[in-house]
């Protein structure tokens, strides 16, 4: 017991360096998410065109991969130091923007699932397009997104190990630093068990939130 | 005087004409049937005439005012004044689920019209008893039975004051023992003089309430004039096979 505390006190720091990036890249990719979406959605070619490809990059490549592209783009492009705080900052931004494509097209899913008579009554009744999005689209679309979102924001908090690429000291990058230290896997299992008692409160209060948004079909 | 003059409206899809040279007036407090076989471009029609789709030549005119003239469209400001003028009842109702019935009612009235919430609020209070549905306020659509949702529509549509309301076929959708509440809701309608067309199969309804019977076969107007006209004594061949079809 002594001991899983011992290494509990050792990847504590990491704890909340995960917590902020993963409260950050929700914040950032679920409206970004909504742009997204629209651009996508847009009955102007080009750009729904542009947004596609996007996506199919965002979503075809590794995002360990973009989170270097975000790094150290600043550096090759524009010729600017890479600073520490921007270590933090290129994390977050990384991820935000990948998950903002998974977002979109989620949002995309939900959007489309509504009955095109909910824009005709919409229509009759006089509803300004913004009208009909904000009070008749949006929240139904919200109640239907709700189990992929969940399974979205589940991943999220495991993928947010990746950000020792940039060698930002995250939960995960200081357990396989104890655990190298002990020469023992032990340390890795109490990360992992922090991860599963975080996604069962995330799905718990998922869960609640559905509960909430039924009482109606 | 006239609140719905159609002058030659045309319209297709592709290659495929549906409507072809449409011709039709409505005056104040008639109400007109539209029957017709399936595929004739009865609900088309009634689609163009509330601008959910657009026609492609032909006039559209709304209390002597143009929103469509030789096929083409007034400004945008105008045509959201025009949409005022009438309200539509679909034939799967398509209520909004997320808001209460009493939403349902208030909500465009407030939010669209601008109109004093008290107000709609009483007024809404009124038509919910008006269709027997005032316990039913606080409740949300997919608490209600088909028959109960499109009274909740015919409300609705009715909270906005239009001078006319259009129905496409608002019985379709319903279980046979259900479709009596709705009709016998439009056939209140029609006693206060409420000016209506409705696309419907329900001939006997038809017989009973309307004005003017209009017949549509292939895109066109085959026939029309009164009930005992064009139902009892139909002079074009395809209304005799029609109605024959039907009454059997």
């Amino acid at each position: 017991m002594s001991y899983i505390l011992s290494v509990v006190g050792q990847i504590a720091p990491g704890i909340g360096a995960s917590l902020i990036l993963f409260v950050l890249t929700l914040i950032f990719s679920m409206p970004l998410g909504l742009v997204i979406c629209f651009g996508r959605m847009s009955r102007f070619r080009p750009l729904s065109m542009v947004v596609n490809f996007i996506i199919s990059v965002l979503r075809g490549t590794p995002l360990m991969l973009q989170l270097v592209v975000v790094f150290f783009g600043p550096y090759y492009v524009f010729g600017l130091a890479v600073s520490n705080t921007w270590r933090f900052w290129a994390a977050v931004v990384g991820f935000s923007i990948n998950y903002a494509a998974y977002f979109a097209e989620i949002y995309r899913a939900g959007i489309q699932s509504i009955p095109v008579g909910q824009y005709e009554a919409a229509e009759i009744l006089g509803y300004s397009r913004s009208q009909t999005f904000c009070k008749i689209i949006f929240p139904q679309m919200v109640k239907r997104v709700l189990p992929p979102v969940t399974n979205e924001i589940i991943t999220l908090t495991k993928d947010t190990s990746l950000a020792f690429v940039l060698a930002y000291a995250e939960m995960f990058t200081l357990a396989k630093q104890v655990a190298a230290a002990q020469s023992s896997i032990a340390p890795l299992f109490v990360a992992g068990l922090f991860y599963y008692v975080f996604n069962y409160v995330v799905a718990f209060a998922m869960d609640a939130l559905e509960r909430k948004l039924a009482y109606y079909q | 005087m006239k609140l719905l003059e159609i002058n030659h409206l045309k319209k297709s899809f592709g290659d495929l004409d549906v409507l072809h040279d449409i011709s039709m007036t409505v005056d104040e407090g008639e109400v007109v049937s539209i029957i017709g076989p399936s595929g004739s471009g009865k609900s088309t029609l009634l689609r163009c005439a509330t601008m959910l789709e657009t026609m492609d030549g032909g006039d559209l005119i709304y209390g002597g005012e143009a929103a469509v003239r030789g096929g083409s469209y007034a400004s945008k400001s105008k045509l959201a004044e025009l949409k005022q003028f009438y309200g539509l009842v679909f034939q799967n109702f398509n209520l909004f689920p997320h808001y209460s019935v009493l939403k349902n009612l208030i909500d465009a009235p407030i939010h669209v019209q601008k109109r004093n919430k008290a107000e709609v609020l009483k007024e809404a209070c009124t038509l919910l008893e008006n269709v027997g549905l005032s316990e039913k306020a606080d409740n949300y659509p997919c608490q209600l039975s088909g028959g109960q949702q499109q009274r909740v529509a015919i409300a609705r549509a009715l909270a906005m004051n239009p001078k006319m309301l259009f129905f496409d076929e608002p019985t379709s959708a319903l279980d046979p023992e259900l479709t009596g509440e709705v009709l016998k809701i439009l056939r209140e309608l029609a006693e206060q003089k409420m000016t209506m067309v409705i696309v419907t199969h329900e001939i006997d309804f038809a017989k009973a309430v309307s004005d003017r019977v209009i017949f549509m076969a292939d895109g066109y107007i085959v026939e029309q004039g009164t009930p005992k006209q064009v139902l009892d004594n139909p002079q074009n061949p395809r209304t005799q096979a029609f109605l024959t079809k039907v009454a059997r």
